[in-house]
């Protein structure tokens, strides 16, 4: 329960609620006015994380040599590989494939259920437990333009408007235009989408959305889309073979710069396993557990860029790595959830930020990189409630959400938030949830085109890890429709290739040798490696004293 | 902060280490200085991937938990489970029934429930297992999968169950079943279906494309916004 302190504050919210509840049954969601292009730029450059003068260093080697993006990502692909190329026999493959899948979050799972659907050998490689993802955290929704006032060509203007307009045209095209029959196709493997009683979906909106295109499973909806593509890649384990527990390291090329395959690390045994794949699919997530500028993370354990670092040695180009996401709404009370997401849905829902004076200061439904802007603007002005452990927030008023929509509307819509507020004695029915900015997503990433290709031959990429889709900033709903578009299109294709008959040359991990090199030069130290597999939470002083002390990332 | 913090003791896998007042199963494990992989996920109470028994000090049950969630108190003492040992039956969901017969088919451990609620006791999630369950031998497919909804698949349910059933993957399949073919069939999507198979959006889009970024900024700025 909060302390008293903080319960004053809360007074000048419900002081205000009355007020604000009149502007939403007059007004709808337009309680406040969106910002015009000017005002967004303004609030941008002054408040926004990324375009802080030391967010971004020269990246120095590789493809994107020369361009600044941000410095935790410069920091892993300024560093060592975990072994020499010679430590490895590529004469000697532990397994043969024709698709190798790695990443099983629902990216990956979509691509390896659409490779196995054309008969071509399938396997599946991941880092911890299958389905273990980012995907299965996701809660308010995934967008698809299918209502009757709707229409993919608004999802489109959403899209690359939202995205500062520097999103990949192509990409943005797929995306809305794949989008209804990815609900569709979601639906018959059987998810279960909310439903008005009449079949109709139940639809809400999401920051920077024009229409009510957001489609949920309750606020689980990525747990409620995940679990049903991993419960059909079991279910197909006579064509997919799945491998758990093993954590890519490299990427293997042959001869003529074509995908090989990969080298993996078996975190149990400490085994390294060779596999050789005629297509290979990244579906590796993103980069929340490199805790950008020291931002707490919504994101899972595996996020740790490692699909980044692998292919960019193997020379795929990234796109906007100078681009973070930051969610406007990280819980920051109690201690014990500081950094989870507190879905948009709840806003979507109606919930209104208000300062500690009980002020509404910003339209709700900016998209995120801006609504976050203003929340940092009220804390940074003293204008926000700081927590017992030092930390800052403003209010997200969930109360007003039933007095709006009845009782019960919380318990319906949002069970999972419930719950986890309830689990530390507060009711967000009842109180408002104290909320500040969190590191949630990564905007940019590997450069693909429409068919999920990179520049390498054979070398797809899917979901979080690919750029370009989402430009500078990703809408909510967007990345559960991202994954299930382009894992689906990235698995179709990466089978395609192999059923034209795709022929490879002499396999080689010579780039990791010259891109080793090349890290050499640069004077880094050698105990800097990466991938980083895994972060590391243990106290600096029991770190000192243990025997990998010295590593960064992940040694195991 | 931390050094000013009360620290308690608690049994991690039987050692005993010290670790601060408010932490978590998850953090006290960190602290004390073990780097995870096994029964560790998304941290966040979503991914089910921390499943964990404990008992409290004095308390003779033993209770079940997220180690990502629950808090640790002084004395306790817990114990991780790494993986549960379960076998999934395979099928392919166009063959099946959304009836009772087709669990009777898949899972025949289901009919063996005694009705102790221990699996219902054990959820993190406070889900109604054994209603669930119950429901489904009642063969009301739709109603356990409401109940089952905000299952995370942490397997503590089937780690207590006397009568051996496999709770989440029984409810994974009623979910299934009624998510393809219990719920309405959302009659605007197979329109919009029809409409992208006859083109209707492509010229428009295309138009979108093809537009310089000036117009397409001014274009977005002054779009409807139809929200509710």
């Amino acid at each position: 329960m909060y302390p008293d302190y903080m319960l004053k504050s809360i007074k000048n919210v419900e002081k205000t609620r009355a007020k604000r509840l009149q502007l939403a049954k007059k007004y709808g969601k337009q309680v406040y006015d969106p910002m015009s292009e000017e005002e967004r730029e303004k609030i941008l450059n002054i408040y926004h994380p990324d375009y802080k003068e030391d967010a971004l260093r020269e990246l120095r080697i590789g493809p994107n040599k020369g361009e600044k993006i941000i410095n935790e990502v410069v920091d892993v692909m300024e560093a060592y590989p975990r072994n020499p190329s010679k430590t490895f026999d590529l004469s000697n493959f532990d397994y043969e494939t024709d698709v190798l899948v790695i990443g099983a979050g629902s990216a990956g799972l979509s691509a390896t259920l659409e490779a196995s659907q054309k008969d071509v050998n399938t396997m599946l490689v991941t880092k911890l437990r299958l389905g273990d993802s980012n995907s299965m955290m996701a809660q308010g929704g995934i967008q698809a333009a299918d209502q009757e006032d709707d229409s993919p060509v608004n999802h489109y203007l959403d899209v690359i408007g939202g995205g500062h307009f520097d999103n990949k045209k192509d990409l943005v095209e797929a995306l809305v235009m794949d989008a209804p029959q990815s609900i569709k196709w979601l639906e018959e493997l059987g998810v279960m989408f909310d439903k008005n009683e009449d079949g109709s979906m139940m639809v809400k909106s999401g920051g920077g959305t024009s229409r009510n295109r957001m489609h949920s499973t309750r606020d689980y909806t990525g747990a409620g889309i995940c679990r049903v593509l991993r419960d059909e890649v079991q279910n197909r384990a006579d064509k997919i073979d799945i491998l758990e527990y093993c954590a890519a390291t490299e990427l293997i090329l042959d001869d003529k710069g074509q995908i090989a395959g990969a080298v993996v690390y078996h975190l149990d045994l400490k085994e390294y396993f060779l596999i050789k794949a005629k297509s290979v699919i990244l579906a590796t997530g993103g980069f929340g557990r490199l805790h950008i500028r020291d931002f707490e993370t919504t994101n899972h354990y595996g996020a740790t860029a490692d699909g980044l670092v692998m292919a960019y040695r193997a020379g795929a180009n990234l796109l906007y790595m100078d681009s973070v996401q930051y969610h406007p709404t990280g819980a920051v009370f109690p201690e014990q959830i500081v950094g989870f997401l507190c879905t948009e849905k709840i806003r979507g829902l109606g919930a209104q930020p208000v300062n500690k004076d009980g002020e509404l200061f910003v339209y709700p439904l900016e998209p995120r990189d801006i609504e976050a802007s203003a929340f940092i603007r009220e804390c940074e002005e003293d204008r926000g409630v700081k927590t017992p452990s030092g930390l800052k927030g403003i209010w997200l008023d969930s109360p007003l959400i039933e007095q709006l929509s009845g009782e019960g509307t919380i318990e319906k819509n949002l069970p999972a938030m419930l719950r986890q507020f309830q689990r530390f004695d507060i009711d967000i029915r009842k109180y408002p949830m104290l909320v500040f900015p969190t590191l949630h997503y990564q905007n940019g990433g590997l450069e693909i085109n429409a068919k999920a290709e990179t520049s390498i031959p054979g070398l797809y990429v899917a979901g979080e890890n690919s750029g370009g889709v989402h430009g500078r900033n990703r809408l909510m709903g967007n990345s559960q429709l991202d994954i299930i578009v382009f894992g689906r299109r990235a698995g179709t294709n990466a089978a395609n290739r192999v059923l034209d008959g795709v022929k490879l040359g002499k396999p080689t991990l010579e780039h990791v040798d010259k891109y080793a090199k090349q890290v050499e030069k640069l004077g880094i130290d050698k105990n800097i490696i990466s991938p980083m597999i895994l972060p590391d939470y243990i106290p600096e002083h029991i770190k000192a004293k243990q025997l990998t002390t010295n590593y960064q990332g992940t040694l195991f | 902060m931390e050094e000013k913090r009360k620290m308690i003791k608690v049994y991690l896998a039987g050692e005993l280490f010290k670790v601060p007042e408010g932490s978590t199963i998850m953090m006290a494990l960190e602290y004390a200085g073990f780097q995870l992989k096994r029964g560790v996920g998304c941290r966040e109470g979503y991914c089910g991937a921390c499943g964990t028994v404990y008992r409290e000090k004095g308390d003779y049950k033993l209770q079940g938990g997220l180690a990502c969630q629950t808090v640790v108190t002084d004395g306790m003492a817990v114990a991780q489970i790494p993986f549960v040992p379960a076998e999934k039956p395979t099928y392919d969901l166009e063959d099946l029934t959304p009836d009772v017969n087709t669990f009777t088919e898949l899972f025949p451990s289901v009919f063996r429930c005694v009705s102790c609620n221990t699996c219902t006791k054990a959820c993190p999630q406070d889900i109604e297992v054994m209603d669930y369950i119950q429901a489904i031998i009642r063969g009301d497919i739709a109603k356990a999968a409401d109940i089952s909804f905000d299952c995370i698949r942490c397997g503590l349910c089937a780690m207590r169950c006397p009568a051996e059933i496999v709770q989440y993957d029984v409810a994974t399949l009623a979910r299934r079943l009624t998510g393809k073919y219990l719920s309405k069939k959302s009659p605007e999507l197979d329109k919009r279906l029809e409409e992208m198979e006859a083109g209707k959006f492509d010229e428009e889009i295309k138009k979108l494309k093809n537009m310089p970024k000036d117009k397409l900024t001014k274009e977005y700025y002054n779009r409807e916004i139809k929200i509710s």
